[in-house]
This record gives C-alpha cells, structure tokens and sequence, in this order.
C-alpha cells in the first residue's frame, strides 16, 4: 500500500472499527462514518482519524467525510443494502478508486458482482474454511479408533 | 398490467386500491406478517411476506412477468436495491423507487433507477400555487419531467389580446389547450387569447417560471 492513503469506512461496528484502528495505525488517513455515536467508544486511543456521525445512504454526510478524496471505501454496516448502496455511490458517483462492501447473504453477493460492485461476503468465507477444515480431517483418516 | 408494489402503510394502500379500480393485478410485498393479514383482507391484491430485496421473495411475487414494479418503503436504501434486483435480474421492464430523501432522486437515475420524490412534488406543488393564485390546477407528469399547469387569464395578463404566434414562448413549453365560456379549443397560431380564458400549459420544470411570467406578467 501506498504511504498514507485516505481510507473512509462506512459502519462503526466490530469489523469497521478494528479495521479503521489498525489502518489509523499504521499511519493512513482514516475518516469513520456511523449513525450511532455510542459505536466510536470502540476506536482504540490511538486512532487519530475523524468521526462522522450520520446516516451515510445521505449523501450530504459522504460529502461531509470528503468522499471525493477517498483512495479507499469499506461498506461495512450490518444492513446488506445500505452497503450496496454506499459503495456504488462511492465507486460511481464519487469514482473512489477501491472500493469493497461486506454483504452478508451470498445471493445478493453475485448480481452486485454483476453491477461491478467488488463484495466480501463472510459467510461464504466461513463455510468455505468449515468445509476445508472438514476435508482435511477426512484427508488424514477420520476419527482416530 | 401486472405490478409489485414493494412496502407499507396508507400510501401503498391507496395505490393498491387506484391500480384495482383500474383492472391491474397487483402483488405486494412487505416483511410484517401483521401488516400482510391485514392487508390481504381488505385489498384484492396477492400478497407475499418477506423481504423485497431477497430474490427468492421477488421470485414468489412473479417478477418476471411484472410490468412495473414500484419500491416506496421508508429505507431509501432497500428501494434502490430491489429496483436493481427487479431490473437486473427479472427484467422488470419498469422499476421505479421511492426516494425518501430528495438528494437521493439523483443518485438513483445516476445509478441506473428511475426515482420520485415526494417531498419535491408535494414541495413545488405548494410552491407553485401558493405563488400565483391564478393557477387553478397543476399536476406533474412523466416521472415530474413535465408539468401541466391551467391558468385563468385576467385583464392584466400581457398576452391578453394576442394572437398565440405573436406570443415569445420559451423553448420546450406548450399552449395545448384554450378553455373559453367552458368549451375547450386547440389552439393554433391564429387563435387569440383573452382575459378570463383558462389556459392549459405543458411545460418542463426548468421553464416553469418563465413561462408563466409570459402570461401573468411580472411577479
């Protein structure tokens, strides 16, 4: 990665929040959007980038957290559609060069690739490390007599 | 005519009722199982409980033989999600969204949606007629794009006297019809225009004001 990028995470929650910690970290400017005030308690004291508080499927708080400088989006709410939505506005009407969003139901995962919309979806994640840690027990025998 | 409707209340009521009136069959979605009892019961309309922007859902509604879908809950995000999924997906032929926050009006045709607002329209609704007094009707048409406005000519009315081709229009704005004494007249170039005639305007929202200037004079 570049030296100090401007990274903008939309969701404050348990992912969004240990992501913008460790990028804050490691010296990027870091800009985190969440409509609940209560969910920065969970930026470490040593995040130095800024908080927005707001809705961000309106655009004037994207605006407000300089979304047109971004080098980076993360949409990482717990809510599927406003990810949707946030990182196409990102990736269409800002042209935010990287752009990712977390969605949780692996349907709706391939038509946003269809949209151009880059996803990660953690439940196919999940089940795809269950199956391969399945495989490999298979692999060395089973269960031990 | 086959319609979706995606949400919830009195407004999805009530449009459910206009599209019965007029023979559409209409489906509805909406995730309360409440809200869906009750609905079934006082509406001829099938509907499906669930989420609109699961695409098993949208499937058990019959979206590919929809004609138009219409996604008006409150969350501005799930509208513009299920009209994509409509769109992409089942090849809705016509998916339009509810734009709670007008911004969002925008954003959705930029991301390929058609939108509406309503705050807007009821906004330039009150608007224009709160302004000028004389406008005794005024709806909007073709997704807001153009505006249908009827105004009574008074003796003050500069075009009062005039013939329609001696009348300076602004591009893209219309005189569709005269009503005079109660009897409507198309008019042509030759007609001429006097007070206490009500005249029906078509035109765009970006010429609105100054066409009506035209025929009220300054204000």
């Amino acid at each position: 990665m570049k030296h100090n990028l401007y990274i903008v995470i939309v969701g404050c929650g348990r992912l969004g929040s240990d992501l913008a910690n460790r990028l804050s970290n490691v010296g990027h400017s870091v800009v985190v959007i969440d409509r609940n005030e209560t969910t920065f308690e969970d930026l470490s004291p040593g995040f130095s980038g800024f908080r927005v508080m707001g809705d961000a499927t309106q655009v004037s708080i994207l605006k407000e957290a300089k979304l047109k400088l971004a080098d980076v989006f993360f949409a990482t709410t717990h809510e599927d559609n406003v990810n949707l939505m946030v990182a196409q506005i990102a990736q269409k009407i800002f042209n935010v060069p990287h752009v990712l969003a977390r969605v949780f139901d692996p349907k709706r995962e391939q038509v946003f690739t269809k949209l151009g919309v880059d996803t990660i979806c953690p439940t196919s994640v999940a089940a795809e490390m269950f199956l391969m840690a399945v495989a490999s027990r298979a692999a060395r025998g089973g269960k031990q007599p | 005519m086959k319609v979706i409707i995606v949400g919830s209340g009195k407004t999805l009521y009530f449009l459910c009722r206009n599209f019965n009136a007029k023979g559409y069959e209409v489906v509805i979605i909406n995730r309360n199982r409440e809200e869906c009892v009750q609905m079934a019961r006082q509406l001829s309309a099938t509907v499906v409980c669930g989420d609109g922007s699961d695409s098993a859902i949208l499937q058990d509604a019959g979206a590919t033989e929809a004609d138009a879908l219409l996604a008006i809950t409150p969350n501005d995000q799930d509208n513009l999600i299920i009209c994509q999924l409509a769109s992409l997906q089942f090849r809705v032929p016509r998916a339009v969204a509810l734009a709670n926050d007008p911004d969002n009006t925008e954003i959705f045709e930029k991301l390929g949606v058609s939108a509406f607002s309503t705050t807007q329209i009821v906004g330039s609704l009150i608007e224009q007629s709160a302004s000028l007094e004389q406008i005794t009707n005024f709806l909007s048409v073709g997704q807001g794009r153009v505006n249908v406005t009827e105004i009574l000519l008074d003796a003050g009315s500069p075009v009062a006297g005039k013939h329609l081709k001696e009348i300076d229009l602004p591009e893209n704005a219309l005189v569709a019809v005269v009503i005079r004494d109660n009897r409507p007249i198309v008019p042509r170039g030759g007609q001429q225009l006097l007070a206490d005639d009500r005249v029906v305007l078509i035109t765009l929202p970006e010429n609105h004001g100054p066409v009506l200037k035209v025929f009220t004079g300054e204000r």
